[in-house]
């Protein structure tokens, strides 16, 4: 039992972080049906902000978080600006492979900067709290109080404010959208910007977690936030969030039972499952192709 | 003049859609656009618009040049158009589409607004909270005419409002474009329905192949053979 209830939290801790990387996958998806697989990177990009603006620069550790949310918010804007806005009327595959590109950029570009090793600090947020027989580490509470409170800010932002309308307008019809008076780029930019800001989040939760930062962290992390993404429905907000704990308490539950070497074939056969029984995902939208 | 149109040539790739169009709209008038489907009527709305960039011509409305300029500029304006096919959000309940129509306007009149809509069309206060994808097709068009209201537009182009609708919801749709004229509002209507349209213009315009063949009042053009023949099913 005790052993359950601890894999329970460690199935949580995780699939936070996969919730808060999915969601930038299902929002950006949802507005311009692009599979960002750069978005992953931008995480891996976050970790070494934090990583350095502490190391390195001995800054206080919320500085430090504030500067990789602010770094990745920034760089998810400027990839948008500066690969996909010039695509905007291409075809889906061109701005598909940009995505990889930039992916790829990004990681090699780490490796040039930062070498290729796995970089270690210690522990951000030591200590555990013990409930009887249960023991729960302090990061895996952080990480989860983080996440949800992430999530809600950004459930009210979408669905009250007035620039979270105009996201869900756009994605539902750009060129209605379009009629309205809604900028597109400003829209997009902003999809982008609250994306990739979750991805920030997501970075330093990551970080407190494992306590290190390499070149390609953001890729096995980024294709299994994409794997929640799609169980939960591709460019369902509170299908992300549902994707992304599903697919963590997963995990914890394949290692549960001893089998945690066979955790990440679970987590892509789930992909293969979902894409074959129902491609739309648990909260998503049938596919419509708009004329 | 409040809106002109001048030699205006819009080209789907190698497709020549629109060709040498040119007209215009007085402020309070009711102009309207008819012809056959794939004419390129919604063509010619949607470069008005912005959604279409023109290979030639110019577009002036008031005394913006708005040729090529972005779609959410355009609307900024004055000149407001409510699609054909309703495009509603869907998934968006009454008073968010509502809301999105405002997007434009500062918030004071929000309000004042709405109720107005509201007014106009009590059906949209009784589901405001209901999801839009859920309407008929009347109320959606209702909808799309009201959403289209709340940005206050000097112009509105109205794309097919009737299409789609049983005859009855068409009455009712064109009774609402007569109050709307009545009380002032300026409107260029695109209608495959010619009969009706061409009751309620003030001018019209034939489209055919893309090229403007036919102007007049409406009542000329009712009277037309031509249109007749082709459109009035006479």
């Amino acid at each position: 039992m005790s052993l359950f209830v601890s894999q329970l939290f460690n199935g949580l801790q995780t699939g936070s972080v996969y919730a808060l990387v999915a969601l930038g996958y299902s929002m950006v998806y949802g507005i311009i049906l692009l599979l960002n697989f750069a978005h992953g990177d931008i995480i891996m990009v976050g970790a070494y902000t934090a990583f350095y603006a502490m190391t390195a620069f001995h800054l206080h550790p919320i500085l430090s978080v504030v500067l990789a949310v602010v770094t990745s918010t920034l760089l998810g804007v400027v990839i948008e600006k500066v690969a996909y806005t010039p695509l905007r009327s291409a075809p889906r595959l061109s701005l598909l492979i940009t995505a990889i590109g930039i992916s790829f950029l990004l990681e090699n570009g780490a490796q040039l900067l930062f070498g290729a090793d796995t970089k270690s600090m210690d522990t951000l947020v030591p200590g555990n709290v013990s409930f009887g027989s249960v023991t729960i580490s302090y990061t895996a509470i952080l990480t989860i109080i983080v996440a949800v409170i992430a999530m809600v800010a950004l459930t009210l932002l979408v669905q009250k404010t007035k620039l979270g309308k105009a996201m869900r307008a756009v994605s539902e019809d750009m060129g209605a959208a379009q009629l309205m008076g809604i900028s597109l780029n400003k829209t997009i930019s902003f999809t982008f910007a609250v994306g990739s800001a979750l991805a920030g989040i997501g970075s330093v939760l990551y970080l407190c977690a494992y306590s290190q930062a390499s070149p390609t962290m953001g890729s096995m992390l980024g294709l299994k936030a994409f794997v929640a993404a799609v169980l939960g429905g591709i460019g369902s907000i509170p299908g992300a969030m549902i994707g992304g704990f599903a697919i963590g308490l997963l995990e914890a539950l394949v290692a549960a039972v001893g089998l945690s070497v066979w955790k990440d074939a679970v987590v892509f056969a789930i992909l293969i499952v979902v894409l074959l029984v129902k491609p739309s995902g648990i909260m998503g939208h049938p596919v419509t192709e708009k004329v | 003049m409040l809106l002109s149109v001048e030699n205006l040539h819009v080209y789907y790739g190698a497709i020549h859609a629109v060709k040498d169009v040119s007209l215009h709209v007085q402020e309070g008038e009711i102009v309207t656009l008819i012809g056959a489907n794939g004419a390129g009527k919604s063509t010619v709305l949607n470069t008005i618009s912005g959604l279409l960039k023109p290979r030639s011509g110019k577009i002036q409305f008031m005394d913006h040049n708005v040729t090529g300029v972005a779609p959410n500029k355009i609307v900024q304006t004055g000149l407001v158009q409510c699609p054909e096919g309703r495009r509603v959000f869907a998934r968006m309940t009454v008073e968010e589409n509502l809301e999105m129509g405002a997007y434009t306007r500062p918030n004071g009149k929000f309000d004042e607004n709405l109720e107005h809509v509201y007014e106009l069309f009590p059906r949209l206060k009784e589901r405001r909270t209901q999801v839009s994808g859920t309407l008929s097709g009347g109320e959606q068009q209702m909808l799309a005419m009201g959403r289209a209201l709340m940005s206050e537009p000097k112009l509105l182009m109205l794309d097919e409002p009737s299409m789609g609708l049983a005859p009855l919801l068409v009455e009712q749709i064109f009774e609402i474009i007569k109050s709307l004229h009545k009380a002032g509002s300026t409107i260029l209507l695109v209608e495959q329905n010619a009969q009706m349209a061409l009751q309620v213009a003030d001018r019209a315009y034939v489209l055919e192949s893309g090229r403007i063949t036919l102007s007049g009042t409406g009542a000329e053009l009712m009277a037309s053979e031509s249109v007749k023949r082709a459109y009035l099913g006479g």
